[in-house]
């Protein structure tokens, strides 16, 4: 089953890998063997005022075949996120945008009405808009009708690495919403990102479980081996689960014993 | 003539385009974008800009993000 293809598509644009890769809080050295040893093709970054000149930057970083995923980070509602997609897009040359609204810079928590506002305005133009969100299902509908390009529900906080805190509520969206459902923020160990994978998530974003590894690149690899695992046991299916009594996997007969059969 | 750059007061000496203002500061153009005045100024416009006393200019770029 693992050869067989299995891609998925933003905007119209396809892609095999599932880990899209936050280049935030680590060195923009090590950001090239993050990127490799993730397999990512997908990477997000941030929109701020330039240092003059002179100093590195994270393009010099990035391998070119990589899809720039700038964030609309910092903006505080969505006339905000809508000039910084602009500014953005002068840059990378691209039309995909994640859009991310906060007025909380305690909890970082996304503003789904005004990102629903972002999307909508933002899809008009052609962007490949990707909002990150609280997992509410009416407003993943609405973004979906504003035209989204895929919903990115948060597991938890972001930063603070504490897993799939929203499960039962994402569960729902990639029920419910026809489009990609990426788990972005909170996932903190590959294990959470593996589960989101089991779950039906199309991709999982991660950065700070990365940046705050004990050896970022082996952890990005990590985090590939598990993205590429929790992708395969959902196209499986998942095993069943038996509450009631166990369940024997080797045969209750033959046994070397006289009183044949189960005890 | 004062405009504000990114921020900050910035006092020019001469009359200067956006192009000037790039090259004067160092910035790469392929890595940033300008607006003057909350309007984005397309890279083949930088050399036909002119700056006017006042004028509000951002200068940004990409960092690390998640």
């Amino acid at each position: 089953m693992n050869q067989m293809k299995d891609t998925w598509k933003l905007g119209g644009h396809e892609f095999t890998s599932r880990f899209i890769l936050g280049s935030g809080k680590y060195s923009l050295e090590l950001i090239r063997a993050c990127v490799e040893n993730a397999g990512a093709q997908i990477v997000t970054m941030a929109l701020r005022r330039a240092n003059e000149g002179g100093l590195a930057n994270i393009l010099d970083y990035i391998p070119k075949n990589v899809t720039m995923l700038p964030n609309t980070s910092g903006a505080r509602n969505a006339e905000e996120a809508i000039r910084i997609a602009h500014l953005s897009r002068e840059i990378s040359g691209s039309d995909f945008i994640k859009i991310e609204i906060m007025r909380d810079t305690k909890y970082l928590l996304p503003d789904n009405q005004e990102t629903i506002r972002a999307v909508d305005a933002l899809a008009k133009e052609g962007f490949v808009v990707m909002p990150y969100m609280y997992p509410d299902l009416n407003c993943a509908r609405d973004m979906r009708d504003a035209g989204a390009a895929c919903i990115m529900p948060l597991g938890a906080p972001i930063g603070t690495n504490k897993g799939l805190a929203t499960k039962e509520f994402i569960k729902i969206l990639i029920r419910e919403i026809d489009l990609p459902i990426i788990v972005d923020a909170g996932i903190g160990r590959p294990s959470q990102a593996c589960e989101a994978m089991e779950m039906g998530a199309a991709a999982v974003m991660a950065n700070t479980a990365i940046a705050t590894a004990g050896n970022i690149q082996v952890m990005a690899e990590a985090f590939k081996k598990a993205i590429e695992a929790g992708r395969l046991a959902y196209r499986s299916g998942l095993g069943r689960v038996r509450e009631d009594r166990a369940d024997a996997s080797s045969p209750l007969t033959g046994f070397l014993r006289d009183d044949e059969g189960e005890a | 003539m004062n405009i504000r750059l990114n921020g900050k007061p910035c006092e020019l000496e001469a009359p200067m385009t956006v192009a000037g203002l790039v090259e004067a500061n160092g910035y790469r153009p392929e890595l940033i974008a300008v607006e003057v005045n909350l309007a984005i100024i397309p890279k083949n416009a930088y050399s036909t800009t002119e700056l006017s006393e006042g004028d509000v200019v951002e200068i940004v770029s990409f960092m690390g993000g998640g």
